[in-house]
């Protein structure tokens, strides 16, 4: 039997780029970008679509989509997402930024889009670290954790508590869908692609803000295997930020 | 039947790309993904297809592959 | 032209640049600009284009990074301390090669500073503004036509260098109300496709707008490509102005507000026998080198005077090469200068050279 008798169940997404990824072994940022650039082939938008990629471990994700990208400033992506969005209000614009990127030097962007109801979507990668530099404290870096700036674990008298992105945005009226979802296991990735895919339906509804919180691993900076990065997500990552839907528009689910 | 005269390839893994995450090898529910005993070009051992033919083509391999290395095909009737 | 309007400067200079087919502002409130903002809030709109106040002026020069890669023509306006918060994103502005137009109503500084008008921010404009080896077009209107008609140009330059020019005018040109008449209103939409954009990629490569090269070729080879533009600048688009240099022994430098005062104190010097001129750059990058060069063969001194503590004459001492002695007087916190104290410095310097 020739292979051409057998049909494709799982394949490579037309709407990314075929470049390798620089990321890490088993980092699960790869497996984001995949579930993005199935739900943009999904959803038929790859021709308009418009990304734009953080400064951090994903500063290179303009390489990695086969769609128009913008690299923006560490922390500005929801600020060059409105610029487009604004002059293009009949295109779909993602933002795809880490917790440095969105909960600590942007803070004041993503509020605002967040607050304004900007139309776009934004892929919120968190896993507790500073990737790209070397495993720095990031604003979501739990209590305890030891990095290369908290080499005695985070204390919350000196830096504070892990900073809940998802439940503070939740708040906003301009905020029409949040949900936190994970990347630990085979079920939560399924449920991330359900997420963004809504997300993205959201935006193309014109219903407002939408931003999807995806808890993700750094095997190199946690300093842990891959497999063992999984069961530290979820054993530690999952109790401090409980993945749910924290405000939907109705009639989300039939989207 | 050993990997390489096999027919039908239902699982296809980017072997000199693979950068030994190991993270398919335990989703497999038939284990047959194990990984390899050379070196790929990257200098890491890879993933390996122990036995097409137990294949479930259920595509858990390729979903969680962080580097989109694996295509999973079926038998079409 | 249309006919002739009596309005503030802030105002004029925001109309203009609709009438330049800018119809995306992104800014962020500052005084002495505020007009700019609140004019374009009102008016945009009924243009079809879009107002966003944004929520600091960092997020604002970031909204315009994103509108231009777009392909839109965008602008934005702050003053002094706003800019320095802009700098960044103009860095990546250049380095991404997007075309805009930033306006400057300069203000006392430096910290807070002042809200009185000044040119403090010389060296910030034309030589530091942030990281990179890069430079803004800046041009200076000395009037509110003159930031009329240099505003117009302004979004051509940008499109002609995709890049950013900057309108450096300071509180006293932005508040100030005269007549101006504006040229004909252009259609953006009839402006040539900018195909590098991302609009969507609908039928064609994708098109990515990125200023990270980690290739240091890649890089070197973006700097050598700015600075080529850069020298077409200096060759095509330099702008000054010269008055009475003709039989002039002394000659006062100047630009914006201080080349107005200027103006009358070489005007009085004249009525008092001291045969003295003005040059006044208006494009202060790419600096007019050239006219104060050959003025150095003819004057026995220049005096450069500027709302700061001495800034463009720097500029002056490169051109001049120590030909001719080069004086400078200034007023910077937002303190005015005024003919009589400029026409007192004049006949000091006659008499020191003669």
């Amino acid at each position: 039997m020739k292979q051409d008798k057998l049909k494709e169940v799982a394949g490579y997404p037309d709407s990314m780029s075929g470049r390798d990824m620089h990321y890490c072994p088993g980092c699960t940022q790869g497996i984001i970008h995949r579930l993005i650039g199935e739900v943009i082939d999904e959803l038929k938008i790859k021709e308009e679509t418009i990304g734009i990629a953080p400064v951090g471990c994903a500063v290179l994700a303009y390489d990695y989509f086969d769609i128009d990208m913008q690299e923006a400033s560490h922390g500005r992506a929801p600020a060059v997402a409105t610029g487009i969005k604004r002059v293009h209000p009949d295109k779909m614009v993602f933002t795809y930024q880490g917790d440095g990127d969105l909960a600590s030097i942007g803070t004041a962007e993503i509020i605002h889009a967040a607050n304004r109801g900007e139309k776009i979507t934004t892929v919120f990668v968190n896993n507790a670290i500073y990737g790209m530099t070397g495993g720095q404290m990031a604003p979501t870096t739990l209590l305890g954790q030891k990095t290369k700036t908290t080499p005695r674990g985070r204390s919350s008298e000196e830096t504070g508590n892990p900073l809940k992105v998802s439940e503070m945005l939740s708040m906003l009226d301009g905020a029409a869908y949040i949900v936190r979802v994970s990347t630990h296991d085979l079920e939560n990735i399924n449920k991330t692609k359900q997420a963004i895919k809504k997300a993205f339906k959201v935006q193309q509804q014109g219903l407002g803000f939408a931003l999807v919180e995806v808890l993700s691993t750094c095997p190199t900076n946690w300093g842990l295997s891959p497999r063992q990065a999984m069961e530290w997500l979820e054993k530690n990552m999952i109790p401090e930020f409980p993945p749910r839907v924290f405000c939907a528009p109705e009639g989300v689910d039939e989207l | 039947m050993n990997k390489e005269e096999a027919e039908i390839k239902k699982v296809n893994i980017k072997a000199d790309k693979c950068k030994g995450c190991e993270l398919c090898i335990e989703v497999c529910p038939v284990n047959i993904l194990s990984m390899s005993e050379a070196i790929n070009e990257l200098g890491y051992h890879y993933a390996e297809v122990d036995d097409q033919d137990k294949c479930l083509s259920c595509g858990r391999c390729a979903v969680m592959c962080p580097d989109i290395l694996i295509k999973v095909y079926d038998i079409n009737e | 032209m249309g006919e002739k309007k009596l309005m503030k400067g802030n105002e004029a200079i925001a109309e203009a640049a609709i009438r330049a087919g800018c119809r995306y502002f992104f800014g962020y409130p500052i005084t002495p600009q505020n007009e700019i903002p609140a004019y374009m809030s009102r008016r945009l709109p009924e243009e079809g284009g879009v107002f966003l106040q944004a929520e600091s002026e960092v997020a604002a020069s970031n909204m315009v990074y994103g509108a231009a890669g777009a392909g839109a023509r965008v602008m934005t306006s702050s003053s002094s301390p706003g800019i320095s918060l802009k700098a960044e994103g103009i860095s990546y502005i250049a380095a991404a090669e997007l075309p805009c137009v930033i306006v400057n109503m300069m203000r006392g500084g430096p910290g807070l500073g002042g809200i009185e008008p000044s040119q403090s921010d010389y060296f910030q404009a034309t030589k530091g503004m942030a990281h990179g080896n890069f430079h803004l077009l800046v041009m200076a209107p000395s009037s509110v036509q003159e930031g009329v008609d240099l505003m117009s140009q302004a979004f051509d330059l940008a499109d002609k260098y995709r890049g950013p020019v900057m309108l450096l005018g300071d509180g006293m040109i932005g508040q100030m109300m005269e007549p101006v008449e504006f040229p004909e209103k252009i259609d953006p939409t009839e402006l040539p496709p900018k195909e590098w954009a991302t609009d969507g990629a609908r039928g064609r490569e994708k098109n990515v707008i990125n200023s990270l090269y980690l290739d240091p070729d890649v890089l070197e080879n973006l700097n050598w490509k700015l600075q080529e533009k850069y020298e077409q600048m200096q060759r095509e688009d330099v702008k000054y102005e010269e008055y009475h240099m003709e039989d002039a022994v002394v000659a006062v430098i100047a630009y914006g507000t201080a080349a107005r005062i200027a103006l009358d104190a070489v005007q009085a010097a004249r009525e008092d026998g001291i045969r003295v001129g003005l040059i006044r750059p208006i494009t202060l990058f790419p600096f007019p080198e050239q006219v104060i060069a050959r003025a150095s063969a003819q004057v026995d001194a220049f005096l450069t005077t500027e709302l700061s503590t001495g800034q463009m004459v720097e500029d002056v001492r490169l051109a001049v090469k120590g030909r001719t002695p080069v004086f400078f007087h200034g007023r910077p916190g937002g303190n005015m200068l005024t003919p009589e104290e400029l026409l007192e410095e004049i006949k000091k310097i006659r008499g020191e050279v003669q």
